[in-house]
């Protein structure tokens, strides 16, 4: 599950297929109604028809085939509209169906009738209800909450309390509730399920990305208005240009005002098209690109306010260090050689199997470069929460590691001590941001191991990125202020939070939050839920507990806090496609002017045609032109709406400048090109 | 352009900019309640005014309280202008006894002057008493300007404070701008106009008898008390000039230097803005990057201007009534320009009181080359916002800022947000409004000057010409401009109502909406900026708001243009002769 999909083919025939099939289906009034640019040219679309019908009957407004032609193109501009529209939607659908068909969600063993305790069948644990009664037998998760109704079992619910050692659940009485995610350690339990368990978040998802369902984001409705109010100013540029134009030809006494027809297509090529016809596209098409990331979004605003975030709180383990600590140096007490110290601490090392122990293992093998001794003759010593320390018996021997302190207890017992250089090395790998551990044998010390929280390769340049584009990052550790102050410094971390707990957590998001700022942070854990509900955008763990999950807006099924990263990069993403391609729509109606005025007037006013800079065959062909063009370039968009524009982390002014040279400039010239280009092409094939 | 002219510009922006930057800082002094160097002066008038209206100073009002109170003064101010046109014959200082106004008429000059629009569809010295014009149009001259720099207050207001619920208190902005700004300034420029000429009289029309036609006709040379009306009238860029013929008559304009402080008048509260907005918000160089969009727009309109009047016209050069400029003659289109000021002081002021929506005039605007008047009717047809009228020109620029803000900051990947504030729905909402207004009303009051009789009727101009007489009319009134293309009669049921509604929703449907900004905004949190914030001080956000402003504006009235001065200017040009 940890890898990414594959991003699937752009124009998948089969999606392609049935989003043609659904662009005509979203012709109807009440679908285009959601979309008032898009409804003004389904207005157009049905007058000009009209027109074109009365044209053919004899009664024209302007050239029959003309107007024809543009009744057609006029149409074709809401079906790309659509058709982008529905593309966005079948990839978001295909995703997340695949990811429902991948997902190995957790089971549940159901008893139907609980009296018949032979017949268990195995269905998710999502699809339990209220009431429905489960077996778990030990090394199984509860699948939700619940309560025994039969069975005594001991439980870890560390994963919910953070409390290590296992409890008592059973039936009756005040020990009978059982929790979701916690695990049956061993017997077996009965349960009846008192909770529905919450509509699934894939279900959620697949909300987001129906056109229908979706509900507009902040940023999506502020632009919404943007593009109405544009609609509306054009609306009247063309409604009071019919008067105009019936002034100038009572006053220059020559030429017929404006037909219909073009005063449509002037219409339809000044509003947004291009930006209001893939808008919903893009939203769509950002939701589906955090699934890709197998992320599920609880809302489409917390996607988009992932864009917006000033402040990541990242978990120092698992996000800026690789999970656990490692081994990196021997440091032999006085009269030791590195030999023996590295000798003896594989040893030691031998029966462990934490990630330390054989990390320890490794480090050893490097140095000596001999194999590893069998474990013949070898008894293990585990670690103990009384001793705190592991080891091992070797006949006689008895070689031991752990934290400083307790090694000392375990020596002086045997009649030695710590020497000032040990207490020395211990006290200077402290201070480093490393962990002593301290190795002896007997009542001699050997000496100290360095173990040492690894920082991820390249997350130093990630957060070099966030801080060019003014994100903050703050490390969250439960460390002392001193390890921590040296692991921030390594990883480049902008600020950090030592010995954090849950409400040092939360007094961080509120501090923050009351400096104007937007705070995103990861979590899993039950004691994580309040910090994840007051944070901005909160992306829980899949692995996290279900406290954890119900607080957070956005879900990670791979559990992985580095994602935090990506969520906010895509968020941007989308907020730029959005601003883009306004841009380029709005830049657009420049070259569309120089198109279609001198054309409209060109008989009232022929000296008007110093302003056709194209020089385009005719009038008729130059109001065709831009029509085309401006359907066009719907359908060349789409690609772009879906992927979204590209993007790199850049301070805001580098990005504006680079996207308004782009979309901005390119938005004002691309469209002389193209209109001339169609028109030529219109010439060519006798069609103008 | 001469080099006389460019010496003549540069001249004038130094003194307007060495004038306009303490001038913003006073501004903000006061509008923020500190005590200025002229307090000793005015504060005791100050808290004397607001004593007898009973208006606590620190009584903060929300922006619905605010919005209330500006309506309430105005509509009160409506009422009292009307009546008191109405009424004039009945009351005193009337020494040419002149009649009552028509209601019409007096409908149409009430809302003109309340809106800071001073549209003048009567001729001043023949239609109004000295009554009229002091108490009336007088005393709107100031409070009309004050209220505009009120509603700025209270915008700035909005983006300087964070989870407020108010946005200060109406009437103690009221009086203390003009009791603390205009009043000094008026005084100041009023003595400086009268060394020069400028006539301050309450005596009747003297009679002199001409030797026109070796008869004894009888000519009326009007007098009045013109210097006062004429400082706020520059000042408070409301430019309804005493004299029909505005700034041109001698009375009101006789010298270069009084032409010349006039001009920088006109300009100076509005450059002052910009300053104060700075100020205001604790960001100088956000006021410098506004005053910088408005100086290009400015400077393009000037030189565009100047070179179509000093080339002249086809027609012009072949009746040999242009030649070259030189020591003894200014050359290029002299037609309805004064001598006294020449192109350069005519394209200037034309420029300037369109830029600043003054509306004053010293020449006709009507007589200037299609491409010489095209440039001030563009600066009004972008809505007012370069400097604009006082006050309402830089919260209309602000407005133009937050729709730039908008785009540019999806562009960057973050929610929109100008100075620190967030830019959500409501406010686009609102923005949008404040835009869209004005320019509907200047599109549907055109057509229906252009498609309805009554209003072909006034059209005096035949071809594109008549066309863009209306054109004007409408884009003056509509963004309280004031100024008039002339050729047109608008003294009419059909205009005097018209021009009166599209002057009511350019100032109401603008400042209401900007309040409301404001008061969303004011109770926002900061943001505070980082390097994901889009910098709103620098080159980059000048150039694009540049391009915002002339795209809704050319977006809006290409087409209208293209019929009316761009038509003409190409069948003037290309075919050698006027129409």
């Amino acid at each position: 599950m940890n890898t990414h999909r594959a991003p699937a083919k752009l124009f998948d025939p089969a999606l392609m297929g049935t989003a043609v099939l659904e662009a005509f289906k979203k012709l109807h009034p009440r679908t285009q109604l959601r979309n008032p640019v898009m409804f003004t040219v389904w207005v157009g679309s049905v007058f000009v028809t009209i027109l074109a019908i009365a044209a053919l009957a004899g009664h024209s407004d302007a050239p029959t085939g003309f107007t024809v032609a543009i009744a057609i193109w006029l149409w074709f501009t809401l079906l790309f509209a659509n058709f982008a529209e529905a593309m966005a939607e079948g990839r978001g659908r295909a995703q997340a169906a695949a990811l429902r068909r991948t997902r190995s969600e957790a089971m549940a063993r159901h008893l139907p009738n609980p009296a018949d305790r032979l017949t268990v069948r195995a269905i998710p644990a999502s699809a339990l209800r209220k009431g429905d009664v489960v077996v778990i037998a030990a090394d199984e998760l509860v699948p939700g909450d619940g309560e025994v109704i039969e069975g005594v079992a001991s439980v870890d619910e560390s994963a919910v309390t953070g409390e290590s050692a296992p409890v008592i659940r059973e039936s009756g009485g005040d020990r009978s509730a059982v929790t979701g995610g916690t695990r049956v350690l061993s017997d077996w339990l009965i349960v009846r399920i008192t909770v529905d368990p919450g509509e699934s978040f894939l279900d959620r998802m697949i909300g987001l990305i129906e056109a229908a369902k979706r509900q507009k984001t902040p940023n999506e409705i502020a632009l919404g208005i943007l593009l109405a109010a544009l609609t509306i100013v054009f609306l009247m540029v063309v409604v009071t240009l019919r008067p105009f134009s019936e002034f100038a030809v009572h006053v220059s006494g020559q030429g017929k005002p404006v037909s219909l027809t073009v005063l449509v297509a002037l219409l339809v090529c000044l509003i947004p098209t291009t930006i209001g016809a893939l808008l919903s596209a893009i939203g769509i098409a950002g939701m589906d690109r955090m699934l890709r990331k197998n992320v599920v979004a609880r809302s489409g605003r917390a996607v988009e306010a992932a864009g917006d975030v000033d402040v990541l709180l990242l978990d120092k383990t698992g996000t800026i260090t690789i999970g656990n600590r490692q081994a990196t140096a021997f440091i032999p007490a006085p009269g030791v050689a590195e030999s023996e110290l590295a000798e003896s601490a594989r040893l030691a090392s031998l029966a462990d199997e934490t990630p330390e122990g054989r990390s320890i293992v490794t480090l050893a093998h490097e140095r000596l470069g001999t194999a590893a001794p069998s474990l013949d003759g070898v008894t293990a010593i585990p670690f103990s929460a009384t001793t705190r320390m592991s080891g091992v018996d070797i006949g006689t021997r008895t070689i031991r590691k752990g934290a400083a302190d307790s090694v000392e207890r375990f020596v002086i017992s045997l009649g030695g001590q710590l020497s000032d250089a040990v207490h020395a090395a211990v006290a200077e790998i402290a201070r480093s941001g490393g962990t002593p551990l301290v190795v002896a044998e007997g009542a001699r010390v050997l000496g100290v191991v360095r173990l040492k929280d690894i920082v991820k390769g390249g997350i130093r340049e990630r957060f070099d990125e966030l801080r060019r584009m003014g994100i903050k990052t703050v490390m969250i550790t439960g460390d002392n202020p001193l390890t921590a102050a040296a692991i921030a410094a390594e990883a480049g971390v902008d600020d950090y939070l030592a010995e954090a707990t849950p409400e040092r957590k939360l007094a961080l998001i509120r501090e923050y939050q009351a400096g104007g700022r937007l705070v995103a942070m990861t979590g899993d854990g039950t004691n994580d839920a309040p910090a994840l509900a007051q944070a901005d955008v909160a992306v829980a763990m899949q692995s996290g507990t279900q406290a954890a999950r119900e607080a957070g807006n956005l879900i990670d099924l791979d559990s992985d806090p580095t994602k935090l990263i990506e969520i906010v990069e895509t968020g941007k993403q989308m907020l730029i496609t959005r601003g883009a391609l306004t841009t380029f729509s709005l830049a657009n109606d420049v070259a569309k002017y120089f198109a279609i005025i001198p054309a409209a007037f060109a008989a009232t006013y022929p000296a008007l045609d110093r302003l056709d800079v194209m020089h385009l065959a005719s009038p008729t062909s130059a109001v065709l032109s831009a029509v085309i063009f401006n359907a066009l370039i719907i359908v060349v968009l789409i690609p772009l709406a879906l992927r979204g524009v590209a993007w790199r982390p850049a301070s805001a002014a580098a990005l504006l400048r680079r996207n308004l040279l782009v979309y901005g400039l390119g938005g004002l010239v691309a469209p002389f090109a193209g209109i001339k280009l169609i028109d030529l092409a219109l010439v060519a094939l006798h069609l103008s | 352009m001469t080099g006389n002219a460019l010496v003549q510009l540069a001249l004038f922006a130094a003194v307007l900019i060495g004038l306009g930057l303490p001038l913003g800082s006073y501004l903000a002094r006061v509008l923020s309640g500190e005590r200025t160097l002229l307090a000793p002066l005015t504060t005791p008038i100050e808290k004397l005014l607001l004593r007898i209206a009973h208006v606590e100073p620190t009584d903060e009002m929300t922006w619905q309280r605010y919005a209330t109170a500006l309506l309430l003064f105005s509509g009160a101010g409506f009422i009292a202008v009307f009546l008191l046109q109405v009424a004039q014959a009945r009351l005193p200082l009337n020494p040419d006894h002149l009649t009552g106004v028509g209601a019409v008429l007096a409908f149409n000059t009430a809302i003109s002057f309340v809106t800071n629009t001073n549209w003048q569809s009567y001729a001043g010295e023949s239609t109004l008493s000295y009554l009229v014009q002091m108490v009336g149009l007088g005393v709107q001259n100031f409070v009309s300007a004050a209220a505009g720099i009120a509603v700025m207050a209270a915008l700035l207001r909005g983006f300087a404070r964070h989870s407020s619920s108010t946005i200060g208190n109406f009437w103690t902005d009221l009086v203390r701008v003009t009791v603390h700004v205009l009043l000094p300034l008026s005084v100041v420029l009023a003595v400086l106009l009268a060394s020069q000429g400028v006539v301050q009289s309450f005596s009747g029309a003297v009679a002199a008898t001409t030797l026109a036609d070796h008869a004894h006709a009888t000519q009326h040379i009007a007098l009045g008390p013109v210097a006062s009306q004429e400082a706020i009238k520059q000042l408070g860029t409301n430019g309804g000039g005493f004299f029909n013929v505005n700034s041109a008559h001698p009375f009101e304009n006789p010298t270069p230097l009084s032409n010349f402080l006039e001009v920088v008048a006109i300009l100076l509260i509005p450059v002052a803005c910009c300053f104060t907005f700075g100020r205001m918000v604790r960001d100088r160089r956000q006021g410098w990057a506004l005053f910088a969009a408005m100086a290009i727009l400015l400077a393009g309109a000037i030189v565009v201007t100047l070179t179509a009047e000093q080339r002249g016209t086809p027609a012009l050069a072949a009746a040999g009534a242009t030649g070259p400029a030189d020591a003894g003659q200014p050359g290029g289109n002299m037609e309805g320009k004064e001598v006294r000021f020449g192109i350069t002081n005519s394209a200037l002021w034309a420029v300037a009181t369109t830029a600043a929506s003054n509306g004053s005039v010293n020449a006709m605007h009507d007589s200037f080359t299609p491409v010489g008047g095209l440039a001030p009717m563009a600066l009004i047809q972008l809505g007012e916002v370069v400097f604009g009228g006082v006050g309402s020109g830089l919260y209309g620029m602000l407005l133009f800022a937050l729709v730039t803000v908008f785009v540019a900051g999806l562009m960057v990947g973050r929610t929109p947000e100008y100075l620190g504030k967030k830019i959500e729905a409501f406010e686009m909402k609102m923005v949008m409004v404040a835009i869209l207004a004005p320019a509907l009303a200047v599109l549907a009051g055109t057509a229906l000057g252009a498609a309805l009789s009554a209003g072909r009727a006034g059209i005096f101009n035949g071809g594109a010409h008549g066309f863009s007489e209306v054109l004007y009319a409408f884009s003056s009134a509509s963004n309280n401009n004031g100024s008039a293309f002339a050729g047109l009669s608008v003294n009419t049921t059909f205009y005097n109502l018209l021009l009166g509604l599209a002057m009511f929703a350019g100032r109401f449907l603008v400042a209401i909406p900007v309040l409301a900004i404001a008061g969303s905004l004011a109770g926002k949190t900061l943001v505070p900026a980082s390097a994901g914030t889009l910098p709103t001080h620098g080159p980059l956000f000048v150039a694009m708001l540049l391009a915002t402003i002339v795209l809704v504006g050319a977006l809006t009235f290409v087409p209208a243009l293209a019929l009316g001065p761009i038509v003409e200017q190409i069948q003037l040009v290309g075919q050698g002769v006027i129409r």
